[in-house]
């Protein structure tokens, strides 16, 4: 915990390397109503940062990562907003430009190492087709990279290993693969999306610091998308705390975790358990789950949970607030002194 | 003692350190399956047969033979005796000669009619399940149709359409018969692997379409129409059998086919039943061959199977 809150301001367009303009996306089935997945989300990211998009399941946190990669259907969902990397709106670009700048530009790494790796080729191909597609490297160049991409992430043996399988590798070893392959043309913008929930605790620390290393290494900006509380509070600068498919509260991670103004945020926090709380005291947890919540339209959506909910929270939508380098949406935020 | 255990353990772990693929896997696991064994010995044994027919049958099987002809008589056809061990057939030539020369049209068409199945359907069903859309609608409600209609009745209104029956005819009559089943099956492994995290993964990459159709999706998607392709074979023998034995195969009375024989052996069913036993039963042996081999691959190459 540096003072990480001290650096860059990071809600300004100037500098940044992906911003994301009132993202919308709808996902619409014939005979049922719309789902609002993701409603008018913005954020920036300047290159070399790391920014968590932290939620619950069906916050829409995925589906926005989702949407800055295009890798949403093009049936039955509708996008909306803006995604502006290197001032071209990714939104707008034509499928085959998508295509270039993914892997090269921007790049993801998926949260089952196992089933997000091809279980019939070796990992060496797996590498070795990026390298090529992007690099335009030939195949002893590229075989000669992936070898030396293996090894900087920790893969021990790694020539032996552009040999393997898939399935013969430890799930560790398969999530370093694939950041491996997703680093492989260091792209400046690296999605992760859960990338250690697969994985068991020992080994998930493992993958956070070496993707610290990298991120750091290559200058690459990264978007963290996690449930986890822990993994923001170890890699990001910044944090976005989404609650059904809006930005409920923004800062920087130190002043997030230290003064939580939002319920929301509040009560994620609370519900972690502490070593120093007093033996039998009951865990505080957040009622309710996400699926009764009221559509932000008119309302706030959290607010069927909301210990602090007011009159207006049903009526009124709560609009974006920000102050002082901290964004929030709530009608009746928790008093900065509290805590 | 325990060295030598810590030595295989470690010599086996090197062994699986190098990589193993998908068929060397199977291929292992084939080795110790019974029946893939009793299934590879049979197709072994029959193409080895048909490799070397000429080589192997002990006289021409289109030439009569004056010492078997003068004993054909009406109501009486020359049995095995000394030179001749399966006798003669209902025109005085090499019984024997005749069935093992016939396993050559029997493995040409079988495979063949497959291959060329395989192939059209193959294109079919990964146009269908990596397009999708309408493309995949219109492909596949044709198969469908083609599905609709048992598979012998399609294969004798293919046969029956050609003016002259020959051989190709039979060979075009029975791939058509395995296309709507490989297209079919092919495009729906093709639509689970297009939904796939893998795919989806490098979709993330930027790899080109192509490349995800023909390198991420195909060979994840093949591996049921291969053995679908065994299981063919089997079919595609008994098909073709029943087509010459239509008499929708090729005109040439003198060719050696197992089909064939079965149906011209009818006539002479009281008098030689040997001349329909032994056709049969090669037509069965073999299907029964290509059968236990498919099936022992299907769970070979089952992922479940996998340790």
């Amino acid at each position: 915990m540096t003072a990480a809150h001290s650096a860059a301001a990071p809600l300004t367009e100037t500098g940044a390397l992906l911003s994301v303009r009132d993202l919308r996306v709808v996902f619409q089935r014939r005979g049922e109503p719309p789902t609002v997945a993701v409603d008018g989300v913005s954020f920036d990211v300047a290159p070399g940062q790391v920014v968590g998009l932290v939620g619950e399941s069906g916050c829409g946190k995925s589906v926005t990562s989702m949407a800055v990669m295009r890798l949403l259907p093009d049936r039955g969902v509708r996008v909306g907003g803006s995604v502006v990397m290197d001032g071209v709106d990714l939104l707008t670009l034509s499928d085959d430009e998508m295509r270039r700048r993914r892997g090269r530009d921007l790049s993801m790494v998926f949260q089952d190492p196992l089933t997000s790796l091809n279980p019939v080729i070796p990992i060496g191909l797996q590498v070795t087709e990026v390298l090529r597609r992007h690099r335009g490297m030939n195949k002893e160049a590229a075989r000669k990279a992936a070898a030396e991409l293996l090894e900087r992430v920790g893969i021990p043996d790694p020539r032996r290993r552009l040999d393997s399988y898939p399935h013969q590798l430890s799930g560790g070893m398969r999530q370093r693969a694939l950041i491996a392959i997703a680093l492989a043309c260091r792209p400046r913008l690296l999605i992760a999306d859960e990338p250690t929930t697969a994985l068991d605790v020992t080994i998930q620390a493992q993958i956070l610091e070496l993707l610290k290393e990298l991120v750091r290494e290559t200058g690459a900006a990264l978007i963290m998308i996690t449930h986890d509380l822990g993994v923001v509070a170890g890699l990001c600068e910044t944090v976005n705390v989404l609650y059904g498919g809006r930005i409920v509260e923004r800062a920087q991670r130190h002043r997030l975790f230290t003064t939580p103004r939002h319920p929301y945020t509040h009560g994620l926090l609370r519900s972690i358990p502490r070593l120093d709380a007093p033996p039998g005291e009951e865990l505080p947890a957040i009622r309710g789950s996400v699926v009764d919540n009221l559509p932000w339209a008119d309302n706030c959506a959290f607010a069927p949970r909301c210990p602090r909910a007011v009159e207006r929270c049903v009526g009124v939508s709560p609009e974006e607030e920000t102050t002082g380098g901290r964004l929030l949406r709530c009608h009746n935020p928790v008093p900065a002194s509290a805590d | 003692m325990t060295a030598t255990w810590l030595d295989r353990r470690r010599s086996r772990i090197d062994d699986l350190a190098g990589g193993r693929s998908l068929g060397s896997e199977a291929l292992r696991r084939l080795r110790r399956e019974p029946a893939a064994i009793a299934g590879a010995v049979i197709i072994g044994l029959f193409v080895v047969v048909a490799a070397f027919a000429p080589l192997i049958a002990p006289h021409d099987a289109a030439q009569p033979f004056p010492e078997l002809q003068e004993n054909l008589r009406p109501g009486s056809i020359p049995g095995p005796q000394p030179g001749f061990p399966l006798g003669s057939d209902q025109l005085g030539r090499d019984f024997l000669s005749r069935m093992i020369l016939a396993s050559q049209q029997t493995l040409l068409v079988g495979v063949l009619a497959t291959l060329i199945g395989l192939a059209v359907g193959v294109v079919i069903g990964t146009v269908a399940g990596a397009l999708g859309g309408w493309v995949d609608t219109v492909l596949m409600r044709v198969t469908d149709v083609l599905l609709a209609i048992p598979s012998l009745l399609l294969a004798i209104s293919v046969a029956a359409l050609a003016a002259n029956p020959s051989q190709t005819t039979v060979i075009i009559a029975v791939a058509i018969v395995g296309v709507p089943i490989f297209a079919r099956l092919l495009r729906g492994s093709m639509l689970a692997q297009r939904s796939s995290d893998h795919v989806l993964a490098a979709t993330a990459l930027g790899v080109r379409r192509p490349a995800i159709v023909m390198r991420h999706m195909l060979p994840n998607a093949i591996g049921p129409v291969i053995v679908q392709a065994t299981l063919t074979l089997a079919t595609a023998i008994l098909d073709a059998a029943a087509l010459s034995f239509l008499g929708l195969g090729d005109a040439d009375p003198g060719r050696a086919e197992w089909g064939l024989m079965l149906a011209q052996a009818q006539a002479y069913l009281e008098v030689r039943p040997a001349l329909a036993f032994y056709p049969a039963i090669a037509i069965i042996v073999v299907a029964l061959g290509f059968t236990l081999l498919g099936e022992s691959l299907r769970e070979a190459l089952d992922p479940k199977g996998r340790r």
